[in-house]
């Protein structure tokens, strides 16, 4: 069985939450506050939505349409804003300005806007993620199948997601690391393919194990 | 890790005086006289010299050790804090936010409930311990010798509702549900609690008690605050969990009744919204007639009852249990001590 030219490591990890003092107590204000906030707060209410939620809260896909739909009862606006698909911007400033294009298109609209009381306003926040280390090294592509199967899921989100949107590894380190240690293009493209949007991490999981199992299968590693 | 736990002492001035600091801080009209802010913060430079305050990292709760921080002389501070300080009294913020600022980071339980400061604010939210007397299973045998003594039976549908019978948790907006709901369905409702020591919360329980008297489906429980296994054993044979609370605070008695596997009827407060994801878990609710509403469309469609438990259980599994508020406190302390 081919060896990795370097071991991969599954690090899972833990959100750690911050308040950012900013809050939109309409849809107007959250234009203003989405085009000032910092880019960790775009990732935070969109990528980051990915991590703390699960089948049954996914309705919205992001925290920004969820807030139009469930407080600030706008449902064209969330509807517009839940078909924003994060994964697909390659840096988080695009990623806001697509946002503010889509607010500003659809309050440019909407001739007067209601104000909510304090506790049902946006709250702007970001996040720190810690990283943790998770068991032992990986070699083979045999190994990576069997830490994948039992790594905590947020190894998945930190792999796949954080990797990608926040850290500049656009292939995400799955696919970086299959490419480059493992010199197996095709599979990493694969694993690069996986749609992440609007699902969970335990079905991103299943499909990464699918595609790795399939090349075993076929004797490619 | 190392850890200790340290308490704070002081004559009852000072807590009369962090007793109305805190109650400022959270909204209410309080008069603070200077001398007993004097005072508070004095006996917290006797706590400091009597306590071991040498620790990488050192967690301070609520008001009454905050000034504590005066004192500091390394790691670093955090400060606890564990209630809705959104809105305080002006004049209280001024005097406290001096106290707040002497710290490396705050903690709040949601983001409604942080201010901004000059620290950075970081968010955990808190948790059930599934292993407490309070949320473990109980053997049928027991929870059956709990029920008898609260002389609760179970020939009908209970709706319940634990809270202080105050006009924040809404005891009484529940009993007019219940009559809505009492028209169409042979329900009981059981509200279990305690007054609280002011006059307005004496007289809520006095109109509960007048309830209860003249319907002998509506059941007031006056219960020490220590009660865990009484209210594990009521929200364990609930059909419906009710938390009609309209003042803001967590108010985790939702998760302990999802724990129990029951859909939750809430209130619109930011602490309950984060807990009850509506129509999977449970509903939100704004008046009267909308939780008579809801408690109506679950009973005349038991199969979701169960289903919606189910979901609730799983939620707070992945949310709100002790082991995930741990992984958050770790996750402070690595990135506040890296």
């Amino acid at each position: 069985m081919r060896e990795a030219t370097h071991p991969f490591v599954f690090t899972g990890c833990v959100e750690l939450r911050q308040a950012l003092g900013l809050l939109a107590l309409d849809e107007r204000e959250l234009l203003d506050r989405v085009r000032e906030v910092p880019p960790d707060s775009i990732f935070f209410h969109t990528h980051g939505y990915f991590l703390r939620h699960r089948p049954v809260t996914t309705a919205y896909g992001n925290d920004f349409a969820r807030w139009a739909a469930v407080e600030a009862h706008d449902l064209v606006l969330a509807e517009r804003l839940a078909v924003v698909e994060p994964f697909s911007f390659p840096t988080l400033d695009g990623l806001r300005e697509e946002l503010v294009t889509i607010l500003h298109d659809h309050l440019r609209g909407v001739d007067a806007v209601v104000r909510l009381p304090f506790a049902r306003g946006f709250h702007f926040q970001q996040s720190h993620v810690v990283e943790v280390p998770l068991g032992p090294h990986v070699s083979t592509l045999a190994e990576f199948r069997d830490g994948l199967a039992a790594v905590d899921p947020s190894a998945i989100y930190l792999h796949m997601v954080e990797a990608r949107a926040r850290r500049g590894r656009r292939s995400g380190d799955f696919g970086e690391w299959l490419s480059s240690s493992l010199d197996m293009p095709a599979l990493a493209a694969a694993i690069e393919r996986i749609d992440a949007h609007l699902t969970t991490l335990e079905r991103v999981r299943g499909r990464v194990l699918y595609l790795v199992e399939a090349a075993l299968q076929e004797g490619g590693a | 890790m190392d850890t200790s736990w340290e308490v704070t002492g002081g004559d009852a001035s000072y807590y009369a005086t962090a007793r109305a600091l805190q109650a400022a801080l959270e909204g209410g009209e309080r008069v603070l006289a200077e001398a007993g802010l004097e005072r508070y913060v004095e006996t917290n430079k006797t706590n400091a010299k009597k306590l071991d305050l040498r620790a990488d990292l050192v967690f301070i709760h609520d008001v009454p050790p905050a000034s504590l921080v005066t004192e500091r002389t390394a790691g670093r501070w955090v400060w606890r804090c564990h209630f809705d300080c959104a809105a305080p009294q002006h004049g209280a913020w001024s005097f406290f936010r001096t106290l707040v600022d002497r710290f490396d980071a705050a903690v709040f339980s949601l983001p409604q409930y942080a201010r901004r400061l000059g620290v950075p604010a970081y968010i955990l939210h808190p948790s059930i311990d599934p292993l407490s007397d309070r949320n473990r299973d109980l053997a049928p045998r027991e929870r059956e010798a709990v029920l008898t003594s609260l002389r609760v039976t179970q020939d009908k549908p209970l709706l319940l509702q634990v809270g202080p019978f105050t006009r924040g948790h809404d005891p009484l907006g529940v009993v007019n549900a219940y009559r809505i709901v009492k028209k169409h369905h042979d329900v009981r409702l059981v509200l279990a609690g305690h007054a609280e020591d002011d006059p307005d919360s004496r007289e809520v329980l006095a109109d509960l008690r007048e309830a209860a008297r003249t319907d002998e489906d509506v059941v007031v429980l006056e219960l020490p605050a220590d009660a865990h296994i009484q209210i594990n054993a009521l929200q364990r044979v609930a059909t419906i969990a009710l938390q009609k609370s309209t003042q803001e605070r967590f108010d985790l008695g939702v998760a302990e009744a999802m724990w129990k596997g029951k859909p939750v009827i809430g209130g619109p407060t930011a602490g309950i919204a984060q807990q009850i994801i509506p129509h999977v878990n449970g509903y939100i609710v704004h008046s009267v007639e909308g939780t008579a509403f809801r408690i109506r469309q679950l009973l005349n469609n038991r199969e979701q009852i169960p289903r919606m438990g189910a979901a609730g259980r799983e939620h707070v599994r992945r949310t709100f249990l002790i082991t995930r508020q741990l992984l958050d406190y770790l996750a402070l302390m690595v990135h506040l001590t890296a």
